[in-house]
Parts: C-alpha cells; sequence; structure tokens
C-alpha cells in the first residue's frame, strides 16, 4: 500500500535572536490510508511543528528549512504523480486544505468562536470548501451533528453553552466537514475526564471505519496510543527516536527513550510494578548538541553517543526478519542499543 | 492513636443551615462540565458507614474533616452543593488520594481543609482540635501546619519574582525564630533537589522548566514546615517523563518530613501507585473508598468501575479503539450503556443514577449513604449486590 501521506527529511526552525531553535530535524514519516499513526512526544519536542510544518500552517519566525510533504489522495492525483505541499502555490494549496487534509485543534476550548453560534461556525467550514447550495449546506451542517452524536437543538448553542466534551465533537464534526482524507488530530482529548476522553476515542475510531480517513494523532500520552494508534512514533527534541507498529514498541521497545516512557506511566492493571522515570530534563533546542539529544538523560550512554547521525535504522532486522517492508518494520533511532546489546542483559 | 474516621450519620443532619435556601429545580443546561448537582436533597439515606482508614497505620491522626459540606448561592434562590458530608482524615505519615474527574468537587474540598473556603456543614479537626478560622493571626497559624500545593506551575510563581523571593517570605512569615532566611531557603532547595541551590536562587519563573517550577512550588509549600501537604493535581500539568520523578519526590519527601499528605488527581493510575487510601468523588460526595490497591483492582460503585475501565490501558492490545477490532456502522466500541456527558451529575437521588447502569427508581430518588464492605472499605450504591456482588455478599 502505497501511503498518503509522506513526509521526508522535513526540518523546521523558529528564527530567533539568541539563534535558530531547531524544532524539527530531518523527519521521516509516512501514513497509509485509513491507518492511525500516533506521533508521541513531550511538550517542546516539535510534535506540533512537525504536523503544522507538513501542512504549512506555519508563520514567521518558523521557517521550512528543507524536505518534502507528499500527498497522493484519489481526488488530486487520480492515479497521477503525487503532489508536494510544500512546494504547491496558494491557490493549490487553498484546495488541498480541508477538503484534503483537516486538523483538529488542540483545545477545543479556545478554538471555537465564542461570540457564533455552533451552526455558523460549521456552515462556514462547509460553504468555504465546498459549493453546495444552500439547503443543501444547512442539512449538510445538521448531518455533521448527527455524525459526532449532538441533538441537532444543539444547532443554536454557543461554544460556552456546551461541555468541554461537546466542543471537542463540534471541533472533529468541523474537520470532518468536507470528507478529507487525512486528519491530523492535535491534543484532541488532552483536557476531557478519562471516561469522556475514551468516549471520544472510541467515536473517532467508529467514524475513520465508516469514512475511510487516515489520521495523525498526535499526544504526550504514550499509553493512549499503544491502545489507540496502529504505528507510533516517538519524538524528542525534533527527531524521531523510533517509529513501529504499537504492539511492537509496547512488547519490545528499542530505543533508552521509548523504554524509558514506558517505565514512566502507573499502570492499573497487572501486578505493580516498579516505576523508574527519566531522570533529568529535556535539552535547549538552541544549542544542539551533537550526535543524539537524548544522550544526557541515558543511562546507556557512551562517548560514541556524540557521534549517532540520528537516523532511523531497522531494529530487529538481525533477528531474521530481512524481509520485512519497510513501512511496517521497526525503526530506531539508537546504534548503540541493539538487540544483541538487550539480549545481553545491559538493559534489563 | 488511630481513631476510625466518623462519618456523621447523615439522617441525622439538618437538611440544609438556616440560611441556605430550596434549591431552583431546574438545572442549569449550560457547561456541564463544571455543574456538580443543583441538588434538591442533600440529604443521603441510611446511616453513613465508619470506615477505618488503612492510611492510620502509618501514622497518628492529623487532619480529619467530619460531615464536611461546602454550598455554593447561585442566586435567584439556587443552591450548588459542591461537597456533600465528605469525612475521611489525613494520617502522618501516609498520603490519602482524592480521585474524580473535573466538577467533582475535589478541589474544594481542598480548599475547605486549607481554610481558603468557609464550609457550610461539617467540622474539621487539627491533632484533635476543632479548627475556627476566622483570618488574622489564627489562619496564619494554621497555614504554618497545613499548607497547599497548586495545579499550575506555570500560573501559581509570580513571574517577576525570583524563586528566592518566593521562598524567602514564607520563611520569614511562618519561621520568624530563623535568622539566616538565605541559608534556610537553600536547605529549601535542596530538599526538593533543586542542586546547586545557589543557581537557582536568583533565578526567574521562566527561566525554569515545569518540572523545576513545581519544585519551586512544593519548596514553597514546606517553606513554612507543615505537617500536612494538600497537594491538587501536582503532576497533572507536567510531561509524563517527570511526572514520576515528582511523584518520588513528594513521597520521599513525605517519609522524610512525615508529612500528612492529600494527594488530589483525576489519574487513578498514579492513585494506586502513590496513595495508601484512595478516595473516590463523584457529584460533590465519596462514593467510594478503601486502600489503594483493593479499590484500584476490585472496584465496588458503577462509577469507580467506570473510572478504570476509561483509563487507557496499553497491555489492552485487543482494545475497542484499535481500529481491527471496531465493528463498523454500529454503536461498536461505545462504552456500553454509559453515558459519558449527560449534563453533570443527577439531581436527585444518587448524582451518579443518571448515567449509571444498574439505576432502577430507587437509585433516581433516595441519595445511599456509605455502606461497609469490609472494615476499611465501603461504597455509597443502593445496587452492591449486583455492581460487586463478591464484595457486598458478606455485610448488605
Amino acid at each position: 500500500m502505497s501511503p498518503i501521506l509522506e513526509i521526508s527529511d522535513l526540518s523546521v526552525v523558529y528564527r530567533t535572536p539568541g539563534g535558530d531553535v531547531r524544532a524539527v530535524e530531518r523527519v521521516n514519516l509516512e501514513l497509509n490510508p485509513g491507518e492511525v499513526v500516533g506521533l508521541c512526544g513531550e511538550s517542546g519536542s516539535g510534535k506540533s511543528t512537525l504536523a503544522y510544518g507538513a501542512t504549512r500552517l506555519l508563520r514567521p519566525p518558523a521557517l521550512v528549512t528543507g524536505g518534502s510533504v507528499r500527498y497522493s489522495g484519489r481526488r488530486i492525483t487520480s492515479g497521477g504523480a503525487p503532489v508536494d505541499l510544500l512546494t504547491m502555490n496558494h491557490h493549490e494549496l487553498r484546495r488541498m486544505r480541508w477538503r484534503e487534509i483537516a486538523i483538529v485543534f488542540q483545545s477545543a476550548m479556545n478554538a471555537l468562536n465564542p461570540v457564533l453560534r455552533i451552526h455558523a461556525q460549521l456552515l462556514d467550514a462547509v460553504q468555504a470548501h465546498l459549493k453546495l447550495p444552500r439547503a443543501e449546506a444547512h442539512e449538510k451542517v445538521a448531518e455533521l451533528l448527527d455524525l459526532v452524536g449532538i441533538p441537532r437543538n444543539r444547532l443554536r448553542s454557543y461554544p460556552h453553552e456546551l461541555s468541554g466534551g461537546m466542543r471537542q465533537r463540534v471541533m472533529i464534526a468541523m474537520a470532518l466537514a468536507t470528507d478529507p482524507e487525512v486528519v491530523i488530530m492535535d491534543e484532541p482529548t488532552t483536557a476531557l475526564d478519562v471516561v469522556v476522553q475514551r468516549d471520544i476515542l472510541a467515536q473517532i475510531v467508529e467514524l475513520k471505519e465508516r469514512l475511510g480517513f487516515a489520521i495523525m494523532f498526535i499526544t504526550h500520552d504514550l499509553s493512549l496510543l499503544l491502545e489507540l494508534a496502529d504505528r507510533i512514533a516517538v519524538m524528542y527534541a525534533g527527531r524521531l527516536l523510533e517509529t513501529g507498529a504499537a504492539q511492537d514498541l509496547m512488547r519490545d521497545p528499542a530505543h533508552p527513550y521509548t523504554r524509558g516512557l514506558l517505565n514512566s506511566f502507573p499502570s492499573l492493571h497487572g501486578a505493580r510494578r516498579e516505576l523508574a522515570g527519566i531522570p533529568g530534563s529535556p535539552p535547549d533546542l538552541r544549542d544542539p548538541r551533537p550526535g543524539c539529544p537524548f544522550m544526557p538523560r541515558c543511562g546507556f550512554a557512551v562517548p560514541a553517543c556524540s557521534a549517532v547521525d540520528m537516523a532511523l535504522e531497522p531494529w530487529n532486522a538481525a533477528q531474521g526478519g530481512t524481509t520485512q517492508l519497510l513501512d511496517s518494520a521497526h525503526l530506531t533511532a539508537c546504534p548503540i542499543v541493539t538487540p544483541e546489546v538487550s539480549q545481553e542483559g545491559v538493559l534489563s | 492513636m488511630s481513631g476510625p474516621i466518623g462519618g456523621v450519620p447523615a439522617s441525622g443532619q439538618p437538611g440544609g443551615l438556616p440560611g441556605s435556601l430550596e434549591p431552583n429545580s431546574e438545572a442549569p443546561v449550560s457547561d456541564a462540565s463544571a455543574a456538580p448537582a443543583v441538588n434538591a436533597d442533600a440529604e443521603q439515606v441510611g446511616e453513613a458507614a465508619v470506615v477505618e482508614s488503612v492510611a492510620a497505620a502509618r501514622g497518628p491522626l492529623m487532619l480529619e474533616a467530619v460531615g464536611l459540606g461546602k454550598d455554593f448561592k447561585l442566586g435567584r434562590g439556587a443552591v450548588l452543593h459542591a461537597v456533600r458530608n465528605v469525612s475521611f482524615g489525613l494520617y502522618q505519615g501516609a498520603v490519602v488520594a482524592l480521585v474524580g474527574e473535573s466538577g467533582s468537587g475535589k478541589s474544594t474540598v481542598a480548599k475547605l481543609l486549607a481554610g481558603q473556603e468557609r464550609r457550610t456543614h461539617g467540622t474539621i479537626t487539627l491533632e484533635g482540635k476543632p479548627v475556627e478560622i476566622h483570618g488574622g493571626g489564627a489562619f496564619r497559624r494554621y497555614k504554618r501546619q497545613v499548607q497547599y500545593v497548586f495545579q499550575d506551575p506555570f500560573g501559581s510563581l509570580n513571574p517577576v519574582h525570583t524563586v528566592g523571593y518566593h521562598l524567602t517570605r514564607p520563611v520569614k512569615l511562618h519561621q520568624p525564630e530563623v535568622k539566616d532566611a538565605r541559608k534556610a531557603v537553600m536547605a529549601l532547595l535542596e530538599q526538593v533537589r533543586l542542586t546547586p541551590a545557589d543557581q537557582f536562587v536568583g533565578k526567574y519563573p521562566h527561566e525554569l522548566s515545569g518540572g523545576q517550577r513545581q519544585r519551586v512550588s512544593f519548596a514553597r509549600g514546606l517553606a513554612a514546615r507543615p505537617t500536612v501537604l494538600l497537594a491538587d493535581e501536582p503532576v497533572s500539568m507536567l510531561d509524563v517523563s517527570i511526572r514520576l520523578e515528582m511523584l518520588n519526590l513528594l513521597d520521599d519527601l513525605r517519609k522524610r518530613l512525615s508529612l500528612a499528605l492529600l494527594y488530589i488527581t483525576h489519574d487513578i493510575a498514579s492513585a494506586r501507585y502513590f496513595a495508601d487510601e484512595v478516595l473516590v468523588m463523584y457529584g460533590g460526595q465519596i462514593v467510594e473508598r478503601g486502600p489503594a490497591e483493593d479499590v484500584t483492582q476490585r472496584p465496588a460503585h458503577p462509577y469507580t468501575q467506570l473510572l478504570i475501565a476509561s483509563a487507557p490501558d496499553p497491555d489492552n492490545l485487543g482494545s475497542v479503539l484499535k481500529s481491527a477490532n471496531v465493528a463498523t456502522g454500529g454503536g461498536a466500541g461505545r462504552a456500553g450503556t454509559v453515558k459519558s456527558s449527560t449534563g453533570g451529575p443527577a439531581p436527585t437521588g444518587c448524582p451518579f443514577s443518571n448515567r449509571c447502569p444498574l439505576a432502577e427508581d430507587k437509585c433516581k430518588q433516595n441519595n445511599p449513604a456509605l455502606q461497609l464492605l469490609s472494615s476499611n472499605r465501603a461504597a455509597a450504591c443502593w445496587r452492591l449486590d449486583v455492581a460487586a456482588p463478591q464484595l457486598a455478599g458478606g455485610t448488605v
């Protein structure tokens, strides 16, 4: 299956008087049709910058300094060559946005306009991107609310009259207004209670199955992704450290940072286990150190870590999986901790 | 010294204090997430159980709340019962976790205990002495013993003052006998492991990371040399990789300083690891309490069961959230018959009755009191025989 969205070597910097902050550094990430890819990282790791950089939503001082973002949705390309989001003109970009790639923004509390009714805001999204007669547009808006399970009589509500969960549902409905092929969700459930969160996630997955879009799900909560995502990419200090199928990452984490993360959240089920956490704090991106950015916090750091080029290499290739397809492979940026090292018990 | 916590028999309480007005019958339809019930009957039915706290095994009782209640007047005669008949104790060297969703009243409980809100019902005792705070010197003496740590390390430190300033003030205020305040501040910074301390003392909040700021908040709370620390969601604003370290620090401080700790959280998994006793709040009242491991592994109340079922579980690879496991079309994946957000707790009867899959008429009319499941566990539910048959069997 060819990816619908293919981010290659993307780099983004923030120009500041104190020097460039290298927020995203040579990141490669693919999204296949109908797939849920989880992008996981701490605040400041560049996960939102990556998503917004790839969709050209960043303004100065942010600057995309390199790479390409190829999109091959069926409506745009119809069997032809994929288009590059980073080189297209504004007219083409306008056709892409929302129609092909939609975004559910972080914090629905602030993303909705407080002085407009829900109906007006949904209608705005529909009319801006779809050429529909008035009556049909109104009907479409009502259908969108049905889609996310909000009663139609809420159309005349203002955002403050809705609960946090409902507002988030409205945001999701808005993103789905034009039947996009890729939906980027930036921490869509972070401010919600666990019960509401679970309900919304279940709804997202159900809608995804029904409508067939692909999801890039951005969050800091790895435990959530392990349950939700098909594939997970772990980001740290602007770099991808590890990508792989959720169950591979869970059962056999490759990078020490991923191992640290997995050992950081208390679990509710199963036996109580000792939790270690990760000592230290994330690095300053203004002054990147050579090699692996995780080195100062890593328990397995060796001098060679400062010469690591951070390219993602197959993790389990050494275990006989030589014929694995690249898109399903388990990749890690850490060449120091290899499966052999792991088996010697160094990391146990 | 380990007195059992007496819940006040709710039926013996007056329906409302003379000052409180009859509530308006219509619940606000607006912001549901922040609305504990505007509840017509604050009264619970039946005798509230007397529960022995597991936390009592750690040390003597420091701070106790009995029948604590807080009503907010909403205008037009409506009253919001934010906290109703909450009774529990904090013991030296022990952690009690208060778990619940936003709007369940858990922060209000902490503010009542901290003396920042005036309670409308119930009593608070500190080391056996009833607490009556009317501001001034008494309030300061109380604060010397009971300190509050805020949730948001970004909002709770003044951006124009240095770390040193934030810590020197409480030291001077609460420890007037200390001659060398700077030395005391250094000791505080070392205590929360902001080392080397002389590097941090002159820094401004914006120069610190979230974790470091929260450490300053802890140090500020400890500057008064309290015996009780009320930590209101101390790690929820921090990154996952930092959280554990902060909880370990808090645990370490509890041990070294013999603090009685109240840990407020919405993350019941962290309560399992960190707390001795867990109190689950819903709609302003405690719906279940008991030893942390028991409550999280064998939840009795339907709400606790829902809370635990909803927490992300990485081991759950067959999750309904995985696209491969979702049956298309039907309402698969929706959490059973439980409605997630229906406009807050029920206005009458059991606060959970409008979301509870087991609710029957009785639940909608009468509010159950806590019933004992064992000597140290209790739950407030009419249908415990169905919700938790193996637990309820012996006592109900």
